[in-house]
């Protein structure tokens, strides 16, 4: 934490009168992006290969950890508390410095971009929480999403609608008034809304009930069954394997085991320790 | 991470380094006349004492800022409130006026206070707004018909001398601590309200009533004659014509090798600073050992975490009113100081500007939450503040040396005076990148 | 019972001058509540701002007249305002770079920012002083009324006369048209989108593609143009003083906070309430009492509260809202 905004301790920031809390951001927007290099042959289409590194100059969390999706596909990052799964995918997306690693794009390298620019380059990216302007309309929040493109979007806008029936009848709502999972529907649906070439999920169903949750979980594969490749964290292990293409199972902060959704539901040790029996 | 990271601790000379170069700087005052100094003695104390008064300002600034973090906005109110008592106090009694109309006044002011107490009462049995608005009427009614009546006959009585209620006649130096009283009632009152809302709206509820405080004093002729100003409020110390009249004194001023005149002022002077800088010490030492108590390392607490603190069952919103109450008491005294300092009271110039936010450039200055920073913050800035005032035409001077005669030169060596607000301004924002923990940072 | 005269009386006395206080309330709140919303802290130095703008606008103003440049009936300031919002913006934009950006980019707690706001007010007002001096200046010319009370009376037959000054009503039409396109230019337009969705939520406006840069510029020139518009309206409707500015700076906290800070509704709602209660409170009321109830002989002016106390009338609202609704009239919906 910088001096300055440790200077004044927590003094002051009480006062509704005079400081606004709400909203206020966390990532460093001034960071400038490096070059874009060739990727590898024979990659899949996204990777983070390889990334070890933390937040800021703090130690590690990550350790030579490996992250792939395929196009079409669903991979999933499940694993305990605190085993790095978000923060693995926010080295994905540029939120954190890696020392080791690199993460490569469709055919190029992009290690080195900032993430407004890796949005650019085709990811797309729901965050946790704070993942929609709340007040603003749903439409409005959609626009939004689309504010890099400058060709018609009401297209897009239809698809997104047609794959969120219910959020399309609040389209004129503020998107802070809908309830839980119709806000992570307007939150994806915002991040579809720039045409990404890859979905990145980091905890969708985070929060919200079973029901909800299948029902978000279908509109995902749906979306990944239209082409898109699509990488979630999950916290439901047993849930985000029965449709994983893909899973990763990460402890501390390195690949514990690779493999499908089916093999590692019959791997007995991840069962063991990660679905509860 | 960048040039204004200050190491957490530092040195341990800094604090006496600091104030012997500011000590420096005042001898030089004292004894060096030049474009820069003025080389006169009384110039100097006259700087140091107003200094003096507003580092106790300044440090109860800090008791609320640094201790618990709570935005002050009103300093200016509260000073002026303080000033209100050497006034009520201390002044001889207004022949007539409080037979005129001190009873039914009295009434007045009894009714208004009981009027809100029930108002507040039955707001917190019923909830009714409707009940709240006809008893809030019918008191305001019933207020004014007692107070309108001996407000006019108050100021009606010898108006071209008096016009107010008076004085007590009580020696000066307890009215400063009832000015500290009167601050602090006030501060209740107002941390009773903004604190307790949701989130503290405390800045502008306390911008607010700094301004109606000075209004009030401004307009109420019955309480302090208001625009038409008080004078000879009593001294605590001599008075420069018994001094020049006394020959023993005359002596004692020729054996150190000064006139009488300048002595005198020297003498008053000296003795303003002793009485102000043993209340500062008195002040700071209270303020350190209960700082150093449970209770303040409890502040501590919850100005670093209000959420734990809330969590661990602290009532935070009473602590906040606590401090609030406190720091507005010693800000209280040191605004019954200044009225006495200056032996009279002049509401108009109480200007939030001056009173409130250069307090709070020296609060800044010196260091959030150390009180002895807050002491040099607020000499060294009032040193600054008074004397930018001559250095400005002087480098405005120097710098238009070379130019024309002409209206452009002619108003820019006008305006050169207005150079202080840029100045201070400007310290306050370098200091903010540069040292933004203050010249003295809080352990 | 006369309710004609007591309406004229009403309108004269009470109306007009209220409405055209609170647009000018209104104006500078709506600056205020930008700047909170989006740069997320109370900018202390936007009276100063006000009257640095306004100061330009004078000065400027008495350029034109010496050119013997006017507008006829409407003030030359008018047509100085342009030139004292680009100095004002240009202003605002180098102090942002100055000062507030440093902290901006190290996301620093707003609290700094509210004190380095302070240090600005410090310098900004000194800056007005060097321009311009601390007299009382009036500079409105061109027609003083639009109705006078004698036309009044004639036109009507009516003993009571009534006046609406053309600073008044060129107040209120400015304010309308201001409002206005400040509402579209947020809710229509992809900048205006933007710096809502920046207040509603920096870090996904950043990943949208927004440049925060962009809208924080943006923001500025707007609370410039508002301040000197503001601060120009109410210099020509009443006079300027620097020193006034500064104190104006607690009704128009007080509007956008009642409002809700950071809604620009709020704002507005809050200008003319705030300014609505003081002068009704402050008024004397005997005169339209006497209209409406012939008989009746209060033995007063029927004044709540003299007029010295109008700011405690934006203080005491400030309190009753926020006991009621701690987050303002309009919350929610934020810049």
């Amino acid at each position: 934490m910088s001096d300055s905004n440790s200077s004044f301790g927590n003094r002051g920031n009480r006062d509704a009168s005079v400081v606004n809390m709400k909203g206020m951001g966390t990532i460093d927007g001034t960071r400038r992006s490096g070059p874009v290099g060739a990727g590898r042959a024979g990659d899949p289409f996204l990777i983070g290969e390889g990334m070890t590194g933390g937040y800021g100059k703090g130690a590690d969390i990550l350790h030579d950890c490996t992250i792939a999706v395929e196009k079409g596909q669903i991979a999933v990052i499940v694993g305990p508390n605190g085993a790095g799964k978000s923060t693995a995918m926010k080295a994905i997306f540029g939120m954190l410095n890696l020392r080791q690693g690199s993460v490569r794009l469709n055919g190029q390298d992009i290690t080195a971009l900032n993430p407004q620019d890796r949005v650019k380059a085709g990811m797309g990216f729901v965050p946790q929480v704070n993942n929609i302007f709340p007040s603003m309309t749903v439409e409005e929040n959609l626009e939004m999403g689309a504010f890099i493109r400058n060709d018609d979007i009401r297209q897009t806008m239809q698809q997104v609608y047609e794959l969120f029936p219910a959020v399309a009848e609040k389209r004129r709502q503020a998107a802070g008034e809908l309830s839980g999972g119709q806000r992570q529907q307007v939150a994806v649906g915002r991040a579809l809304m720039t045409q990404p070439s890859v979905l990145m999920l980091d905890e969708p169903t985070a929060g919200v009930s079973p029901i909800v949750m299948d029902e978000l979980f279908d509109r995902i594969i749906a979306i990944a069954r239209g082409g898109l490749p699509v990488l979630m964290v999950e916290q439901n292990a047993q849930q985000a394997m029965n449709i994983a293409d893909k899973a990763y199972v990460l402890v501390q902060g390195a690949n514990a085991h690779t493999g499908t959704g089916a093999e590692l539901m019959a791997n007995d040790e991840v069962r063991r320790t990660f679905l509860g029996g | 991470m960048s040039n204004t990271r200050q190491s957490a601790g530092y040195s341990a000379w800094r604090a006496p380094v600091l104030f012997a170069i500011l000590a420096i700087l005042f001898v030089l005052e004292g004894t060096v006349r030049n474009s820069m100094f003025s080389g006169s003695w009384n110039t100097s104390l006259a700087i140091l004492n107003m200094g003096l008064l507003s580092a106790i300002t300044a440090l109860g600034v800090n008791m609320q800022w640094g201790y618990a973090g709570l935005f002050n906005v009103g300093v200016v109110g509260f000073l002026a409130l303080g000033g209100l008592a050497p006034v009520l106090v201390s002044l001889p009694p207004v022949e007539g006026a409080w037979q005129a109309g001190g009873s039914r006044l009295l009434a007045a002011l009894a009714v208004g206070v009981g009027v809100l107490a029930i108002a507040k009462m039955v707001w917190t049995r019923t909830r009714s707004g409707l009940a709240i608005t006809a008893i809030l009427i019918a008191g305001f009614v019933a207020y004014r018909y007692l107070f309108d009546p001996a407000v006019i006959a108050i100021e009606a009585n010898n108006p071209s001398r008096h016009g107010n209620i008076g004085g007590l006649g009580l020696p000066v130096l307890l009215s400063w601590l009832v000015g500290g009283l009167f601050a602090a009632v006030a501060a209740w009152a107002i941390g009773k309200v903004a604190l307790g809302l949701r989130s503290d709206y405390l800045a502008i509820a306390t911008l607010g009533i700094g301004e109606i405080i000075v209004a009030v004093m401004k307009n109420e002729d019955w309480l302090a004659r208001g625009v038409k100003n008080i004078t000879s409020i009593p001294r605590p110390v001599a008075y420069e014509v018994d001094l020049q009249n006394n020959s023993d004194f005359i002596g004692f001023a020729q054996s150190w090798g000064f006139q009488a005149a300048e002595a005198s002022g020297i003498w008053v002077k000296l003795s303003y600073m002793t009485l102000f800088l043993v209340l500062l010490l008195v002040l700071i030492l209270l303020a350190e050992l209960a700082l150093k108590s449970p209770w303040g390392r409890m502040m501590r607490a919850i100005r670093d975490n209000e959420t734990a603190a809330e969590a661990m069952g602290k009532d935070v919103t009473r602590r906040h009113l606590q401090v609030f109450i406190l720091g507005s008491a010693v800000i209280g005294i040191a605004g019954a100081m200044m009225v006495t300092l200056d032996g009279l009271l002049t509401p108009t110039s109480y200007n939030p500007l001056r009173y409130t936010f250069l307090i709070w450039v020296m609060v800044i200055v010196g260091g959030s939450g150390n009180n002895w920073g807050a002491v040099l913050g607020a000499v060294t800035i009032w040193f600054l503040w008074i004397k930018v005032e001559v250095w400005g035409p002087a480098l405005i001077g120097l710098l238009t040396a070379a130019m024309p005669d002409g209206p452009m030169k002619l108003h820019l060596l006008d305006s050169a005076p207005h150079m202080r607000f840029i100045a201070m301004g400007l310290v306050l924002l370098l200091v903010l990148r540069f040292a933004p923990r203050g010249l003295l940072p809080e352990k | 019972m006369d309710i004609l005269n007591a309406l004229v009386v009403f309108l004269n006395f009470v109306f007009i001058p209220a409405a055209a206080y609170g647009a000018q309330l209104a104006l500078g709140a709506l600056g205020v509540t930008l700047i909170y919303g989006i740069l997320r802290f109370s900018n202390f130095a936007h009276g100063d701002t006000m009257a640095f703008g306004t100061a330009v606008v004078i000065l400027v103003t008495w350029g034109l007249q010496s050119l013997g440049i006017t507008l006829g009936p409407l003030p030359t300031a008018l047509l100085a305002l342009p030139f004292g919002i680009a100095a004002t913006a240009v202003l605002v934009l180098a102090t942002d770079r100055a000062v507030y950006r440093f902290y901006r980019v190290k996301k620093a707690a707003p609290i700094i920012l509210v004190m380095a706001s302070v240090g600005v007010m410090f310098v900004m007002n000194g800056l007005t002083r060097l321009l311009i001096g601390v007299s009382e200046y009036r500079f409105d010319d061109g027609a003083r009324f639009i109705i006078n009370v004698r036309d009044f009376r004639d036109w009507t037959g009516l003993p009571e006369g009534l006046a609406l000054r053309s600073t008044q009503a060129l107040t209120l039409v400015v304010a309308v048209i201001v409002v206005a396109a400040l509402f579209w230019f947020l809710n229509r337009t992809k900048s205006g989108k933007a710096m809502r969705a920046y207040s509603d939520n920096e870090d996904l406006a950043l990943l949208s593609g927004i440049d925060p840069e962009r809208v924080v510029r943006l923001t500025w020139i707007i609370a410039a143009s508002l301040a000197t518009i503001a601060g120009t309206l109410y210099g020509l409707d009443k006079s300027f003083k620097a020193f006034n500015y500064f104190q104006i700076l607690l009704p128009i906290f007080a509007a956008a906070i009642v409002g809700g800070l950071g809604s620009p509704l709020g704002a507005i709602a809050g200008g003319f309430l705030v300014a609505f209660s003081e002068v009704a409170v402050t008024y004397p009321w005997v005169k339209v009492v006497g209209y409406i109830a012939p008989g009746y002989e209060p033995g007063g002016l029927m004044q709540l509260l003299g007029t010295e106390y109008k700011f405690a009338v934006s203080f005491v609202i400030l309190i009753v809202v926020l006991l009621f609704r701690p987050t303002g009239l309009f919350r929610g919906k934020s810049v």
